[in-house]
């Protein structure tokens, strides 16, 4: 089964990380994904660029409304996302657990994936 | 993270907006800060043992106003402080106040903030100075050290600054449209102002003045996240990031400084030029150009070029032509020189230059820029004299570094040397 691990994080907190700490996170983060990779869990993922720098179509009215910053106005944001191939929800969770023991702070949503496309690009 | 540690950036994320909205509430910045330290050491006692709060700045507003409330009770009659459990108890108050306290409530708290500290009759580095303390909690050992001075020098000048200001007339009440946008061109000027001093720093300031970059920055995003939809902000934002990009490209392993057009390229900072890159396509949506857009601008042309020889100078000659017409300046006039030179020669852009004397006589880039200009089409005496002006003038090692380099090239006859920079000078 695959899983979407959405990472949900104050997004102010995380910007006021000083490098060396961003640092120190990504890099406990890059021992996980390793480990996960091998193991044939990991699929694509992604960190997101802060939300300052998104942009929102809302499509509830034609045409489209183009809004600037996130869709969501929350305390946390949705920073970034997993995709995983675990045997079941406790095997998901494990991996999630890994991943925070390294990234302390905010909530994973655990998400089973209904139609999984890997498309067509190599960034 | 160990916990003090997370609870410590989390005080430290949660700071601007819960100074801010205590600031509206006693409309006193030094009993404000004093409630904000209070309330960060009840969360000091309380979150490791009830975990942190769902709103990080709301509860520091909730706790830190009762707890001022008190003091300012206690003055008045010594009267008892309540037993912690009443002020710590706030569960359920808190759910409420954040409703409050989302999104635009903040919005004019955390510009008032800030254009408070951007009082005219502040010399601007005060300003800064006291944005440092007050909105980004930076200690007075840390912003003394980035300005070069004492620690008591720099005390004594914040609390004269905040003197200054306790006797100017804040507003309060929620500014109108006109007002809110004048008080964000101030701010972000300040902003602005404070990059550049941590930009500017070479050398032995290097280390104590590059963290300053990095708070221009955060308070930039902050704003951006609380005024969506403006495109200068988005500007001044990506502005400065392309220009942070090359923070570990820029200086030597001695400090001198490396020109853009010889750093090594893959050191610049990727994931911050996809962030400027993004931001500048957003402002640009809103077909509203401003000065901060079209430096913006320039600069991602600069960080889009893979080479030095990709840099596409037509396009940074149109947007210099632009921001000469939005914001004329003998400054603006002589970085677009730069980018003449490299389309149609050293002496079109000299002829640009020399009519600049008399307002830049005083200005390192211009003799530096001359020199170079004069060098490369052989008129070496002239270019020597220039120089040895540039030099007099340099106010780092770096900028006196690379003169010196200018010349050695001209002792070596070889005036070939290049125009530097080509994105407002201050680039080496």
């Amino acid at each position: 089964m695959i899983y979407a691990l959405l990472c949900y994080h104050q997004e102010d907190v995380v910007c006021a990380w000083t490098k060396e700490e961003d640092n120190a996170v990504m890099a406990r983060l890059a021992v996980v994904h390793e480990k996960l990779a091998k193991a044939g869990k990991l699929g694509p993922a992604a960190r997101l660029l802060p939300t300052t720098a998104a942009t929102t179509l809302r499509k509830d009215q034609d045409p489209p409304l183009v809004l600037d910053g996130p869709f969501a106005e929350t305390k946390e944001q949705l920073l970034g996302f997993y995709t995983i191939d675990c045997v079941d929800l406790e095997d998901a969770l494990e991996v999630a657990r890994e991943l925070g023991r390294a990234n302390p702070g905010g909530a994973y949503e655990v998400r089973p994936v209904s139609l999984f496309v890997p498309g067509s690009f190599v960034p | 993270m160990d916990e003090t540690r997370w609870i410590g950036t989390t005080l430290a994320a949660a700071r601007p907006q819960a100074i801010a909205a205590l600031l509206r509430y006693f409309r006193d910045l030094d009993l404000a800060e004093e409630a904000f330290q209070e309330a960060c050491l009840r969360a000091l006692r309380t979150w490791p043992q009830n975990g942190p709060p769902r709103d990080a700045a709301a509860w520091l507003v909730f706790v830190g106003r009762n707890v001022a409330l008190d003091t300012v009770r206690r003055r008045a009659k010594h009267t008892e402080l309540p037993p912690e459990e009443i002020l710590s108890d706030t569960e359920d108050a808190e759910a409420e106040i954040a409703e409050h306290m989302d999104g635009l409530h903040y919005r004019d708290d955390v510009l008032r903030l800030l254009f408070i500290c951007c009082h005219p009759e502040l010399p601007t580095t005060q300003q800064i100075a006291l944005a440092l303390r007050v909105v980004s909690g930076l200690s007075v050992k840390q912003i003394a050290r980035a300005f070069l001075v004492t620690e008591a020098a720099m005390e004594q000048r914040i609390t004269r600054a905040k003197a200054r200001i306790a006797r100017a007339d804040v507003p309060f009440e929620a500014p109108g449209a006109v007002e809110r946008s004048e008080r964000l061109g101030v701010v972000a000027a300040m902003i602005y102002l404070l990059f550049n001093e941590g930009y500017s720093a070479a050398g032995d300031t290097l280390v104590a003045r590059e963290p300053l970059c990095d708070e221009a920055i955060r308070l930039a995003r902050l704003l951006l996240r609380l005024f969506q939809a403006e495109p200068e902000i988005m500007g001044l934002t990506a502005l400065m990031l392309f220009q942070h990009t090359r923070a570990v490209a820029r200086f030597d392993m001695h400090g001198a400084a490396i020109l853009l057009d010889q750093q090594n390229r893959d050191l610049w900072n990727k994931p911050m030029i996809a962030e400027g890159l993004a931001l500048l396509d957003k402002a640009i949506r809103h077909r509203r150009p401003g000065p901060y857009q079209v430096q913006a601008a320039i600069a991602a042309l600069h960080a889009r070029a893979e080479r030095p020889e990709d840099t596409d100078w037509t396009e940074i000659d149109l947007l210099y032509g632009t921001l000469e017409i939005m914001q004329p300046s003998p400054v603006v006039t002589l970085n677009r020189a730069v980018a003449t030179s490299k389309l149609r020669g050293p002496e079109v852009a000299l002829a640009m230059v020399e009519p600049l004397g008399d307002k830049l006589s005083g200005y390192f880039y211009y003799h530096g820029l001359r020199g170079a200009l004069l060098m490369q089409l052989g008129r070496t005496s002239e270019a020597r004299e220039s120089f040895m002006v540039a030099i007099s003038l340099a106010t780092t090692v770096a900028e006196a570094t690379h003169i010196r380099t200018q010349l050695d090239e001209l002792k070596d006859c070889r005036g070939a040397g290049g125009v530097a920079g080509g994105e407002l000078l201050s680039e080496i």
